[in-house]
């Protein structure tokens, strides 16, 4: 159900630029009134998702502890794992952010012998999560060079470590065979897995199907039915510089995969992507363990009205002192 | 509203919106022209009829899959010529061939390999293994 409908949105947007421009002639509205819609609703969208977050309190400390905690000073602490500092906070963010710690901690759960319960290694999530990030990243600034002239030394640096392996010409980058079967896994992932397909929804196929079919979108227009790359980067460059020009005859297959990228960005702060934002945010990530050092107020906590002793004795001092009972000033 | 670690959130979002805006700020206040290669060589006022082994458009997005097939066919197969689709027949050489007749390489291959950001000696690999022409400036 939800892959279907997924996959039937994604064919529909390619179909949708593909008549439009083939048919309807709207390269002006593909090539330029769109990108500027993702690129505003990109960055106010990410923005207000960020604002909205930080203006929400968080009522407990509850820091994911995953380690021993600071205690005795012979008990061993686990600094990056129950981190007690901003500094282990920060050492902690670090590896979760650049290395996927938590995915890498990873278990499967199986039943043997009738009750019997066994943890197994299971990496392979871990894996190929991390291929699709770094990969994605890659061609992400790799794609530089159609939007910056001159185009910088770590883009030019990038390009030549992607393309070493020197395969055919246009050379072969190792990021987008990464990028195919990473995406290819996560997907397999979803379908495969019994338990995990049941938990899946169409906010998880179709980010999965618009990242492939840019993809492929992407190598086809490299490898196999070229594009004028120059008048691309002609189009590019009038985007970013808000000088948009359209120049004629670019193939229909590079309008697909601006639109697809287009679509992922105005999708991107309305969808689970903005994990990209939150990671930072997780209240069970960015906070020291330290209940026990500091006593964290719950922000919302309303003034409460208190009586004290002392208070209740100064106003009833004469009546309890008449009935002979013991107070504490006389 | 009351924002809650405001000194965090707002360096890092900044610092987020700095970087996913960079081609925005970059090449603000450049101008970048398409480059047009030249085709103005002596080689090629000469020719009666200026034609290359294909039309120019196809050149453009393929001359890289030609040059590729071209080395195929003279290092692995011994194949030297090649027959264009309008039956004219071609040395297969980069050198001998193409650089012929666009003898310009930093008018001509140059001026396009930089602005699509094709710029050192690896991509492409050309210059690796030929000799480039040289040009009188």
């Amino acid at each position: 159900m939800g892959i279907k409908f997924s996959l039937l949105s994604v064919v529909a947007l390619v179909l949708a630029v593909f008549l439009g421009v083939k048919a309807a002639g709207l390269t002006y509205f593909f090539g330029v009134v769109i990108p500027y819609i993702a690129i505003f609703t990109f960055i106010g969208g990410f923005t207000f998702r960020i604002l909205k977050w930080a203006r929400t309190p968080v009522p407990f400390s509850i820091p994911t502890t995953a380690g021993q905690q600071k205690s005795l000073p012979w008990i061993k602490h686990s600094k990056l794992d129950n981190p007690s500092t901003p500094a282990g906070v920060v050492g902690r963010m670090i590896l979760e952010v650049l290395l996927f710690r938590s995915l890498f901690r990873n278990t499967k759960l199986e039943k043997y012998d009738g009750p019997k319960l066994a943890y197994q290694w299971e990496k392979w999530l871990w894996l190929f999560a991390i291929l699709f990030h770094y990969s994605f990243l890659v061609i992400f600034v790799r794609h530089l060079r159609f939007f910056t002239e001159p185009v910088p030394g770590f883009v030019h640096a990038l390009d030549s470590v992607d393309g070493m392996l020197q395969i055919g010409l246009p050379g072969l980058y190792i990021s987008d065979l990464v990028f195919i079967a990473a995406v290819t896994f996560l997907f397999l992932r979803r379908v495969v897995i019994p338990q995990v397909r049941y938990i899946s929804l169409p906010a998880d196929y179709f980010p999965l199907f618009l990242l492939l079919a840019l993809g492929l979108s992407g190598i086809l227009m490299r490898y196999f039915t070229k594009v004028d790359i120059l008048k691309v980067k002609e189009l590019a460059l009038g985007i970013v510089t808000f000088h948009p020009v359209i120049p004629e005859g670019i193939g229909v297959l590079f309008f697909i995969h601006l639109f697809l990228i287009c679509t992922l960005f105005i999708y991107f702060p309305f969808s689970k992507l903005m994990h990209l934002g939150g990671v930072f945010l997780s209240p069970t990530r960015n906070m020291p363990n330290d209940s026990r050092i500091i006593r964290h107020i719950n922000p919302w906590n309303y003034p409460v009205k208190t009586h004290t002793y002392e208070e209740y004795e100064d106003h009833f001092r004469e009546k309890m002192i008449e009935a002979g009972l013991p107070v504490e000033k006389e | 509203m009351k924002m809650y670690n405001a000194k965090q959130i707002i360096p890092g979002l900044i610092i987020f919106l700095g970087l996913i805006t960079f081609p925005l700020w970059y090449n603000m206040g450049k101008a970048a022209p398409v480059p047009q290669p030249k085709l103005d060589t002596p080689a090629i006022q000469k020719l009666a009829q200026k034609q290359c082994v294909l039309p120019a458009a196809q050149m453009r997005t393929e001359h890289m899959q030609i040059l590729n097939d071209w080395r195929t066919q003279v290092v692995r197969f011994d194949k030297r010529v090649y027959v264009a689709p309008d039956g004219k027949e071609y040395n297969m050489s980069l050198q001998n061939e193409c650089m012929k007749c666009h003898s310009n390489k930093t008018q001509f291959c140059d001026a396009c390999h930089n602005y699509a950001g094709l710029k050192l000696n690896s991509t492409p690999y050309c210059w690796t293994c030929h000799i480039a022409p040289k040009e009188n400036k």
